[in-house]
């Protein structure tokens, strides 16, 4: 069988997808064993003009991290999605946004201000703001245009693929590797490298009756190893949680952050978990509710954590 | 604005709030028709997914109406509503919507007239508010961060 042509892309995240690829550690020579790798800029040295010269479809697999947030990312997007046979969205930020889109609780400006402005390490006596373009002696530099809006990849491209994970972990990217390998993939649109069931299912807590009492930060409490996180008042997002990280978070007595995405048929993660806390509060009265969820610092930017782009409401700067 | 007609979308628990409306209906009583109503079995299942996708699909206002405290026919059902509504409305400040936009109330299968006043002193509420419009800022959505 002839070797597949892979591409792995960077665009709006952390890295952190990248590395994880390479946290397959030694395997990483069994997937250049049946990969030739024709872009990975975190890896390789192939620049964007290799990539342009391909012809239409060459790529047989493209797993493209990151969301899609100034025009840099748009256009590898595109290019990317014409060269390659299949489209994979490669961990939270290209599946739903991810951290990056948390941004869209704000305006392009208020960012802008922030970043360039306002932090107390900034020292920007002349106001400068990034512009597209700046004349020099030699011709005009050019960056990449900072959309007002963070967008998943599948609203700008057609994706094929969804491999969802903050960052998808090491084990289950050699499964995704393998099926892409052996031709052994599902059906156009599905999510794979995550379960069906959700991250509950195979937490190894006990879980007895959820009745919340009183909501605490990470840093407010140790929780006790064994038991629920969400019983000990800790927002766990396990419920809405796709499973098939192996519980990682969990084991280390965190609470899951979510980032596996929302179950199958669930639109909106964080609706589905603001119905499924509203369940477990113990009050009797609007006013007791109201003081327990009191204790909840950041209700939106905590549920939608990885999937602000792709909320039905998208935030404030939609 | 001043043809503006609110669409406010009314998710109604079957055996109270709804019955209330049926009340209403048949004392004669007026009020506006910018309701569109949507019978639930219990203000319970309305999950906030319904009310984020009817304001994202169109809608300038959502009315959730259950039995009172205490009268669920599911014994809990309502009580479930009571608890996230604050936490739902949380959410909504955060993403940017006016949360006056998103009412919650107790309606039984006798109140009829509660039904109808409610129901226009609400439009009238979202008829001052104006559309929907997505991205509309408040002070929630502005300053979190």
């Amino acid at each position: 069988m002839a070797k597949l042509k892979l591409a792995l892309y960077w665009a709006a995240a952390c890295g952190g997808c990248d590395v994880a690829v390479l946290d397959v550690h030694e395997k990483i020579l069994d997937i250049a064993g049946v990969a030739d790798i024709v872009l990975w800029p975190v890896a390789t040295d192939h620049k964007y003009a290799d990539v342009e010269k391909m012809a239409p479809g060459s790529i047989d697999v493209c797993l493209f991290n990151g969301a899609v947030r100034n025009s840099e990312n748009e256009h590898m997007a595109r290019l990317l999605r014409e060269k390659s046979r299949v489209m994979v969205a490669f961990g939270s930020c290209a599946v739903s946004g991810g951290i990056p889109a948390l941004a869209n609780f704000k305006q392009r400006e208020d960012i802008l201000q922030r970043v360039y402005m306002d932090t107390p390490s900034t020292v920007n006596p002349g106001q400068v703001l990034p512009v597209t373009g700046c004349p020099v002696n030699e011709g005009v530099l050019h960056l990449p245009e900072f959309f007002d809006f963070v967008h998943s990849l599948n609203q700008v491209v057609e994706v094929d693929y969804y491999v969802p994970g903050c960052p998808p972990t090491a084990q289950r990217i050699w499964e995704v590797v393998q099926a892409i390998a052996a031709g052994n993939l599902p059906g156009a649109g599905a999510t794979v490298g995550a379960l069906e069931k959700s991250l509950c299912d195979e937490c190894p807590r006990e879980k007895s009756n959820k009745k919340i009492k009183r909501f605490y930060r990470s840093h407010e409490i140790i929780p006790d190893p064994h038991r629920c996180l969400l019983e000990q008042g800790l927002l766990c997002m396990g419920p809405v949680t796709r499973g098939g990280c192996g519980a990682q978070c969990i084991n280390a007595n965190m609470p899951c952050r979510g980032c596996y995405g929302p179950l199958p048929g669930v639109i909106d993660q964080g609706a589905k978990y603001i119905s499924s806390i509203g369940a477990v509060i113990d009050a009797r009265t609007p006013e007791e509710a109201e003081e327990i969820l009191a204790g909840i610092a950041d209700p939106a930017g905590t549920f939608y954590r990885f999937g602000m782009a792709t909320a039905l409401l998208k935030g404030a700067n939609r | 604005m001043e043809n503006f007609e609110p669409k406010i979308i009314g998710f109604l628990c079957n055996w109270c709030s709804y019955a209330g409306a049926d009340l209403a209906g048949v004392s004669r009583l007026q009020y506006p028709a910018n309701l569109r109503v949507v019978r639930v079995m219990c203000s319970g299942r309305v999950d906030p997914t319904f009310v984020f996708k009817a304001l994202d699909g169109g809608a300038d206002g959502v009315l959730i109406a259950g039995c009172h405290p205490g009268d669920c026919h599911y014994s809990d059902g309502n009580y479930n509503t009571m608890k996230r509504y604050p936490l739902m409305l949380q959410v909504l400040e955060q993403m940017g919507v006016d949360k006056r936009r998103v009412r919650l109330e107790w309606i039984s299968a006798a109140e009829g007239p509660q039904f109808a006043s409610i129901v226009n002193e609400f439009t009238e509420q979202i008829r001052q508010l104006g559309p929907f419009k997505k991205g509309e800022r408040t002070e929630r959505g502005a300053e979190v961060g």
